[in-house]
């Protein structure tokens, strides 16, 4: 067991900047995640990838250099290739590196695992050939690889970023076909203000636009009944535009649809969690520090709340410091000196959320999908079923897991949580709040059973 | 709303009397709680299990039984009803033993047992090559089986589901976040609500798991219930490695494996720990040494609804007559009896089983 | 499943050297560069199926490429594990993890 002050699950953003800050404040920290290296999913292997194609993948990936960078203090200790599988209340952390457990034991921890996107379950998102819009990006980012004859379908900036990047790399996109209308754009428009304090956001989005315009990558918008179709792989996506109906052959359809908080471990440690509604996701309750309903845990970064990367850099450095005074390395006036800086940034930089937040609204067809549409991919159950089994009286989400195994499978319900709840609340009229959410158990992602037999330290009681 | 029955609790207890009941004619209305709430008949390990069951009080032995027997055509019909089919099989089911001292004393229990069955008791000791035979994947500790032919198991979660839906499609009325409060009696019953929603009807069965033991009390139960929780694993799908179920170890319909299971006395905690989980884990390795190398999918704890004595409880109330208590340890395994033959016990018909010895008078001498 | 990649690779491109290394998936080998992504260097050459669903048996392949989604599952000496989550070593035996369907087969114990 490896005793330390301060653990921090993820090395994205918010991870790495929480450990930097955490070290100037003179606290020691171990800096645990599954990749091999540090960068999260923005930064993604920034160390290597930076000299071999910095320049296609942009500012915007090697801002994360310096805090890469930064995380070879002797003060952090990395822990690379472990996946967390479980997380208690005492601070202590059990994780899986190259199938062996390591436990570490911590005065306090900070939770920054980032994001997941969110689900986007069409007609044939099942089969491969179909991927996610950040899955795209991290074959490009991680190994070089551009799909030839790719579709990017549904809504966001990471959209745009992805096509752009694929362009500069003389491979564009065949089509991007956004699920967004102009309604959202009007309604968007009202929130244009905090935007416009936010204005780096809307220049790089005019920006990302008009390349692509340049570069004679076509957009449809405000699509709807988009089908993925073919026999065993993607061959074409359908969909309509208005009246129209367009049809178009393709290898890969890469699906994107906003992000969403991964709260794995906020949920098994049962923390508290509340509905928001803006972003349309669970998130955990925190206040302005990042500590959770639970005095020895924070959270920080777009697993407290989707902000981006900046935000995510900031909310880990102002957790940090907080954490930093708990243990005694910081005094108050220290901190909220400290702090002041960092919180108007932040500030700033939350500006423009509320505004993509509904520019970019989640796909309607894909949080309600068709009855034949898969929503567990791991275990195959459909929205009908779903929905089936909730006119039956279904009390909630966990009793659906139950009779549906929707949620059971080896993804621990990543994939079709939100879905499910979405269904309840539209079927049941109850708030997503009253709904909830899957009970999430260890272990948060398999394990060998020998993994987790060599942790017996004492017989248990058994009567038989 | 007034019923003949209305049952508070819809786990696999009250599922199954709302089923039989449904079946004999009566109007049944079914109150349930939450998706939060505790529910055994959510968490457990599925089994049929016969074998070391009554060592010390064979009327139990003879009642589960019973139901084993039962199984087959209750499924069936289960089944017939719904589409769902519940992954029953009931080709016995094995003990396993490391020591020939363990062996030896299990042996004993099993023996005094067959006597009181007058010999019909089919349990045999398999060991060495013939056990091996029967399963490949056993580990070299292991120096004996007691392969008891009445064993089985099941899908637990496909049962509760056929009946729920079997429940409403012969007009059963399945109400969910209902927690009952309180019960009363004029000419009728009235059940009241949390929410001070009231049901009224002719009888009530109380079969709410560990719920029956605030609300048993109010009714003129002593219901002497606690929670026993037991943590259990279950793994990736895998082909075919296990054949017959134990108790530390099956391999369910649906290709995971199921392993199983701790009992302890923690309270209303029904969280998993590193040293129960652990545990398990290297008690199947032990049993089945391929395990090692597959991967755990999930764990969880679920409370075990435990009598003083562990033997189930069939009560009617002596205060309130027409209020009735029905719990057990094993559910999943009296389903069929329960079902079958517990609604001509309410009615007192000439068919009705005797079950004077799991009354309540017991905890009262 | 083999068959023409669907992806370009600008690795070689870039001319980074990284030394092949023999790979089996399905009973086929391959020359991978090792310590890369396996799902991607899988992918980069054309396998796209990598497991069947257990319960249907329908073909899947890496989805979310972040250990999200488990379609990338497939056997490595013997365990389960995410091709995207794992970088290719020399001599690694990789192959669909076994289903439930395959239970049929063994089945026909008493
Ligand atoms: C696939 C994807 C691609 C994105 N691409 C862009 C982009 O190009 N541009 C942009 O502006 N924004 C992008 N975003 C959003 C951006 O990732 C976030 O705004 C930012 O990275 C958040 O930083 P973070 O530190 O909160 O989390 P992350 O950067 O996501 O870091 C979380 C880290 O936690 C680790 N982790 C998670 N669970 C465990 C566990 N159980 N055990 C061990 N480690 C764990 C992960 O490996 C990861 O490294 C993307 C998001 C996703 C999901
Ligand atoms: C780990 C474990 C393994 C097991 N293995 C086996 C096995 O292999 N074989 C076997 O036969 N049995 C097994 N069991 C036991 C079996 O699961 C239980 O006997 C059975 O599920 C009990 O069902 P129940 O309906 O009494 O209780 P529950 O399933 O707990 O249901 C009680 C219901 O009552 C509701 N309720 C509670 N209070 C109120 C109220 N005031 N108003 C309205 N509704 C209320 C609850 O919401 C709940 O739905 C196991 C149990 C556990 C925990
Ligand atoms: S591709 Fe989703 S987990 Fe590997």
């Amino acid at each position: 067991m490896l005793d330390t002050e301060l653990a921090i699950i993820g090395a994205g953003p918010a991870g790495m900047a929480a450990a930097i800050e955490a070290a100037n404040c003179g606290i020691a920290s171990v800096l645990i995640d599954e990749q091999q290296s540090v960068g999260g999913q923005i930064y993604r292997d920034v160390e290597r990838v930076a000299p071999l194609r910095g320049a296609m993948l942009g500012q915007d990936f090697l801002d994360g250099l310096p805090l890469a960078e930064g995380t070879h203090s002797p003060l952090i200790t990395h822990l690379a290739g472990a996946v967390v599988w479980q997380v208690e209340k005492d601070g202590t952390i059990t994780c899986s590196v190259k199938d062996q457990a390591r436990q570490i034991k911590a005065q306090r921890i900070l939770i920054a695992t980032g994001a997941i996107e969110r689900p986007m379950p069409l007609p044939g998102w099942t089969m491969p050939g179909v991927m996610t819009v950040g899955a795209g990006q991290i074959l490009l980012k991680q190994s070089g690889l551009i799909p030839n004859k790719a579709v990017l379908i549904g809504s966001g900036p990471l959209l745009y970023v992805l096509a752009s990047q694929m362009l500069k790399a003389k491979t564009p996109p065949l089509a991007i076909i956004e699920t967004q209308t102009m309604g959202d754009l009007t309604k968007a428009m009202k929130h244009i203000g905090g935007a416009l304090r936010g204005w780096r956001y809307l220049l790089k989005g005019t920006k990302l636009l008009s390349a692509l315009k340049m570069g004679g990558v076509k957009r449809y918008t405000g699509a709807s009944n988009i089908r993925l179709e073919g026999e065993g792989a993607v061959a074409s996506v359908s969909f309509q535009c208005g009246a129209r109906s367009h049809t178009i052959p393709c290898d890969t359809a890469l699906l994107h649809h906003g992000v969403v908080p991964n709260v794995q471990i906020s949920r098994a440690l049962q923390l508290d969690h509340h509905w928001d509604a803006q972003q349309a996701c669970f998130s955990p309750s925190l206040d302005e520090w990042g500590k959770s309903s639970e005095a020895t845990i924070f959270i920080a970064g777009d697993g407290a709340g989707i902000g981006g990367a900046k935000a995510a850099d900031l909310c880990g450095r102002i957790a940090a410091l907080k954490l930093a005074s708990e243990l005694g390395k910081l005094d108050e006036e220290n901190l909220q000196q400290r702090a002041a800086p960092l919180k108007s940034a932040l500030l700033k930089e939350n500006a423009a959320r509320p505004f993509l937040d509904r520019a970019y609204p989640p796909f309607k067809d894909a949080q309600s999908p068709q009855d034949k549409t898969i929503v567990c991919r791991c275990e195959e159950v459909t929205a009908g079923e779903i929905r089936k089994t909730i006119a039956l009286g279904c009390q909630g989400p966990n009793q659906l897991k139950a009779f549906l195994r929707a949620g059971m499978g080896p993804c621990q319900g990543r994939g079709c949580g939100l879905t499910i709840s979405t269904l309840f609340a539209e079927q049941t009229g109850k708030s997503m709040q009253e709904i909830d959410y899957f009970t999430i158990r260890s272990p948060l992602k398999p394990i060998t059973l020998g993994e987790l037999a060599s942790l017996k330290q004492k017989d248990v009681e058994r009567l038989f | 709303m007034n019923t003949n029955f209305t049952i508070i609790g819809g786990g696999v207890v009250g599922m199954s009397l709302a089923w039989g009941l449904l079946k004999h004619g009566h109007t049944v209305a079914i109150l349930d709680g939450s998706d939060g709430s505790f529910r055994a008949s959510r968490g457990n390990f599925g089994l049929i299990w016969i074998q070391g069951k009554g060592a010390k009080a064979p009327h139990y032995a003879k009642w589960s039984r019973l139901s084993a027997s039962l199984y087959a055509d209750f499924a069936d019909e289960l089944t017939e009803a719904t589409g769902i089919p519940l992954g029953l099989e009931q080709n016995g089911g094995f003990d396993y033993h490391f020591s020939e001292e363990s062996l030896q004393k299990t042996v004993q229990s099993y023996e005094r047992l067959k006597q009181e069955f007058d010999g019909d008791y089919p349990f045999e000791i398999l060991c060495g090559e013939d056990l091996r035979k029967e399963e490949p994947t056993l580990g070299p500790d292991i120096v004996a089986g007691i392969l008891h032919h009445d064993d089985g198991h099941l899908n637990p979660l496909k049962l509760l589901r056929a009946l729920q839906q079997d429940v409403q499609q012969m007009g059963g009325t399945y109400l969910t976040n209902r927690h009952v409060v309180d019960v009363s009696k004029t000419d009728h019953f009235t059940l009241t609500c949390a929410d001070n929603e009231t049901f009224h009807s002719e009888r009530v069965i109380l079969a709410a798991g560990l719920g029956s033991r605030d609300l048993g009390p109010k009714m003129g139960f002593v219901a002497p219930l606690e929670p026993e929780r037991g943590q259990v694993l279950i793994t990736e799908k895998l082909p075919r490695m296990i054949n017959r179920p134990s108790v530390t170890a099956r391999q369910v319909d649906e290709g995971g494996i199921q392993i199983g299971a701790t009992n302890e006395r923690v309270g209303y905690d029904d969280g998993t720990t590193i040293d129960g989980i652990a545990f398990l884990a290297a008690e199947a390795i032990r049993t089945h040494p391929f395990l090692a190398k597959t991967k755990l999918v999930r764990s969880w704890g679920a409370l075990r609804v435990m009598s003083k004595d562990g033997l189930p409880i069939y009560q009617q109330s002596q205060s309130m007559p027409g209020a009735y208590l029905v719990t057990c340890h094993s559910g999943i395994t009296l389903s069929a009896v329960h079902g079958k033959l517990l609604p001509s016990w309410f009615d007192q018909k000439n068919d009705a089983p005797n079950l004077e010895k799991f009354s309540e008078d017991r905890f009262r001498l | 499943m083999k068959t023409a990649s669907g992806f370009n690779s600008l690795e070689d491109a870039s001319g980074a050297s990284q030394s092949l290394v023999p790979v089996r998936f399905d009973g086929q080998d391959y020359m991978l560069p090792e310590g890369a992504n396996l799902a991607a260097s899988l992918l980069t050459a054309g396998v796209s199926v990598f497991r069947n669903a257990p319960a249907t048996g329908a073909p899947r392949g890496p989805f979310c490429m972040m250990g999200v989604c488990y379609d990338c599952l497939v056997n490595i000496d013997g365990i389960t594990q995410q091709a995207c989550q794992t970088s290719v070593e020399a001599n690694m035996n990789v192959c669909k993890p076994a289903t439930p369907a395959d239970l049929n087969t063994e089945d026909d114990h008493a």
